[in-house]
């Protein structure tokens, strides 16, 4: 059993939660995540380490619920346990000095990319985060966010806050204001990681992106989590988050995440109690 | 005085593939009794040398035929910590009852069926038995909670130690929680047999992938004296075949892992799903692909094939479970080896291309070699692919020992009379020694290296 120390809404849609779990609070790095399982039915799902806290023995996770699984995290409260949390898994995000670091980002991802920047930051790079939400409301962490990166830019799909548009706008204008960055790291949904992708690839600017295929084990036990990568199959639980954009087979990606369209409706509508 | 072989009643084929219950029900008490009165008792006992982890064959078969059920079964724990286990899976037709005295010339003594017996009989009658040592003797980490770390785990409780195990899932058992099936082998089965290991003092801790959650140098660290690595043969072959990443082409591991470890079987009460193929293939020919075959039956496929690239009599597969699958409907399809599967627009497998094969001069395992027909591909329809031609080991854990000395295929080098790996005080057994092999084997190596860190830490006071 794990206990949440805090459960925080932060919008309609996400929630932050911070667990006991003092090993993995002290040892995890940038870009690794959890396995977790919320109760005895519960399935076995990825979220990725957003912070820890070594002192307090906590690690800071944020989920957007979006099916049974993430919704009973979601309803957890401050006190409450969860079953199983494993980790920390994955390979951490290799950074370096690059220069300029464009780390952009979509709903949940702007999270996910938070101990990025902070790492890219501390190997000092400059950070730009562009970040993007379909509306206001669902904007999370833009406190941290500004105090994380060098510079912090801001979309809305329908203009209710910051510029509206696409994160991939703000990269466009970078790239066609001769500020090309450097390198640049790309965590959110499939299609935008593949816009940005598109976007720097004749530029041949190196572009990083964290891909959320389906998983169970996340042990490289099952092979759940395959994703086509320069051509290879490649296991992203142990080979992975983190790989090459260019390299990256995301139409595979995007049919893979589709296998259980049919059980995840069924699954939330029996829990939701339709 | 010529008693026949007993043999356990059964689910009937039609009834037994709707559910996922176990499929023999095991002996009564007086079928037992009768099995048992069919042993020699032989002096030198053969049987017993055909054991890995050297049961008494003929002590505990004698107790069974007094009627001393408790017994028999307190006699297999001397040295098996995980009988009701073995009784169901090991292939003792290759082991204690293939040199059984009574096989020359008739049928064996079916010890594993009476194992099975006097393990479940103590199980249901005294399931509490076991008693925790208040040990204060040195602590010793196990990676791995399958059979050879249990194992390991339990012989050193029993010597005295402090042992702790490390368990990458959230539950313990290994190959016997998330891979081998319910209607083969319960989990409750598993649940209760961990449990009297458990209560012989033996911390169990799930949830810790040792190499992530903690190192082995940290273990060393934090005052364990010894390390014994069980992590098996977990990591899934794929056979690199174009369309192997289509929609519907699982792993047997995440098929299984599904089905048994999450219990997908029971969707939507347990929350995980599992994809329901109406014709499945399923591509190997060993213990693995009959399991998958059977799994798929049971999940309401209406036709399930097993594609095997060399004949019936090369494949890996216990007897009895080839014979359970074709009684249970499933179709063998012998000399056929797949070589690209075919999708359509949505990504989802609607077939696959495959090339008939005849044998030729033996390999290395001394089976003939599959060759290719020239000219014979041909192409067959299916929604569902379960790929079952084998695991290696997990090479997660030998990374984080950059020192290990490792063997050709990914598995770590020991001293199997010891279990001493190259680097002192890490020792090591079962599948990720062997590569993949059975579950009594992995216990023998569990049982060796138990001794093996027993004479080390004596040794090094
Ligand atoms: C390495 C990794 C890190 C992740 N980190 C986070 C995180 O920090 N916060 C967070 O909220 N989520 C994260 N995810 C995604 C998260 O694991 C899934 O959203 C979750 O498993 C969905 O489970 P569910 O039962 O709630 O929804 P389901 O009912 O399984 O799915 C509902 C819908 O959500 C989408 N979905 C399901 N699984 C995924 C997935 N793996 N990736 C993207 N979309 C998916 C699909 O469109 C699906 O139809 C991460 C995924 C990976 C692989
Ligand atoms: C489907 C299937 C059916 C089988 N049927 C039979 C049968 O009928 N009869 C038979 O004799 N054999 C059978 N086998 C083979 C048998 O199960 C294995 O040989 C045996 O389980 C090996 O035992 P082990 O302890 O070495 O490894 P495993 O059983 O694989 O256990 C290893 C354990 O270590 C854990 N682990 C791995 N990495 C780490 C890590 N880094 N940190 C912590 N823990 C870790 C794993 O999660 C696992 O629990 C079957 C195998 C399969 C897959
Ligand atoms: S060899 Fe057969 S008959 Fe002889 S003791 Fe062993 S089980 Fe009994
Ligand atoms: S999740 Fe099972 S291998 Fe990656």
């Amino acid at each position: 059993m794990y206990r949440i120390t805090e459960s925080r809404r932060l919008t309609p849609e996400a929630v932050l939660l911070k667990i006991e779990a003092p090993r993995i609070a002290r040892k995890r790095k940038a870009g690794q995540f959890v396995i977790i399982r919320v109760d005895e039915t519960g399935e076995r799902f990825p979220l990725t380490i957003v912070d820890s806290d070594p002192s307090t023995g906590t690690i800071t996770l944020v989920v957007q619920e979006v099916g049974t699984s993430t919704k009973k995290l979601g309803r957890r409260r401050t006190g409450e346990s969860i079953l199983d949390l494993t980790g920390p898994l994955g390979h951490p995000t290799g950074v370096k000095k690059w220069g300029r670091v464009a780390c952009v980002a979509g709903g949940i991802g702007v999270a996910e990319v938070l101990p990025v920047i902070k790492a890219i930051r501390g190997a000092g790079n400059i950070a730009l985060a562009i970040i993007g939400a379909r509306t206001q409301d669902l904007i999370i962490l833009e406190d941290e966010m500004r105090e994380a990166a060098s510079e912090l830019y801001i979309t809305t799909d329908d203009g209710s806050y910051g510029r509206r548009g696409l994160v991939t706008d703000v990269l466009c204008d970078l790239i066609n204001n001769g500020s090309i960055p450097d390198r640049v790291f790309a965590i959110g949904p499939v299609p935008m990681m593949r816009a940005v992708t598109a976007l720097t690839r004749p530029y041949n600017i190196p572009t990083i992106v964290s891909l959320n295929a389906l998983m169970v084990d996340g042990t490289g036990m099952c092979g759940c989590c395959r994703v086509s990568v320069g051509g290879e199959t490649k296991f992203t639980c142990v080979d992975g988050p983190d790989f090459d954009a260019h390299q990256v087979d995301f139409e595979e990606l995007v049919q893979r995440q589709k296998i259980y369209l049919p059980q995840e409706k069924e699954s939330l509508q029996r829990y939701e109690g339709f | 005085m010529q008693i026949p072989r007993q043999h356990m009643a059964e689910q009937e084929p039609s009834e037994r593939i709707r559910n996922f219950n176990e499929v023999p029900f095991g002996y009564t008490p007086e079928q037992a009794k009768k099995e048992a009165e069919r042993c020699l008792q032989c002096k030198n006992a053969p049987c017993r040398d055909g054991c890995p982890v050297e049961v008494d064959i003929p002590a505990f078969i004698e107790l069974i035929k007094k009627g001393d059920f408790s017994g028999a079964a307190r006699k297999l724990k001397e040295t098996n910590s995980l009988p009701a286990i073995c009784g169901r899976v090991c292939p003792q037709e290759d082991q204690c009852e293939k040199v059984c005295v009574l096989g020359k010339k008739g049928e064996p003594v079916a010890i594993g069926t009476l194992e099975r017996f006097a393990a479940d009989w103590e199980l249901k009658h005294h399931p509490g038995s076991p008693s925790p040592s208040s040990s204060r003797g040195a602590r010793v980490a196990v990676i791995g909670a399958g059979p050879a770390g249990l194992t390991c785990a339990a012989d050193l409780a029993r010597m005295g130690y402090r042992v702790t195990i490390f368990e990458a899932l959230h539950q313990p058992g290994g190959v016997l929680t998330y891979g081998i099936p319910e209607f083969r082998l319960p989990k409750e089965i598993v649940k209760r047999e961990v449990e009297n290991v458990r209560k012989m003092g033996v911390e169990l801790k799930e949830d810790q992938v040792v190499g992530c959650t903690i190192s082995p140098e940290e273990l060393f660290r934090d005052g364990f004296r010894a390390i014994f690595i069980g992590t098996g043969a977990g990591l899934p072959r794929f056979m690199k075949i174009p369309g192997e990443n289509l929609n519907g082409v699982y792993s047997a591991n995440e098929y299984l892992t599904r089905v048994n470890l999450m219990k997908a079987y029971l969707f939507p009460q347990y929350d995980t799903p599992v994809i329901r193929g109406k014709k499945v293939f399923v591509i190997g020919g060993g213990n693995v692909a009959m399991d998958s075959a059977r799994t798929a039956l049971r999940l309401g496929a209406k036709e399930v094939r097993i594609i095997y690239r060399r004949t019936r009599k090369e494949a890996p597969a216990r007897r009895e479970e080839i014979h359970h699958a074709e009684e249970e409907g499933v179709v063998f399809k012998f000399l056929t080896l797949p070589v690209r599967y075919r999708g359509d627009e949505k990504g989802w497998i609607t077939g696959m291309e495959c090339l008939k094969m005849k044998l030729g001069e033996p390999d290395e395992s001394g089976r003939r070699r599959p060759i290719p027909i020239e000219g014979s591909e041909f192409s067959i329809e299916c929604d569902l692919v379960v790929v079952a031609i084998g695991n290696d080991p997990n090479p997660l854990l030998p990374r984080a020992v950059p020192g290990l000395k490792m063997g050709r295929k990914g598995t770590i080098e020991i001293d199997p009379a010891t279990g001493q790996t190259s680097m002192k005080g890490i020792f090591a057994g079962g599948d990720i020694a062997t590569g993949a092999a059975t579950v009594i084997e992995a216990m023998g190596a569990g049982k060796a290296a138990a001794r093996g860190i027993n004479i080390y830490l004596k040794l090094s006071g």
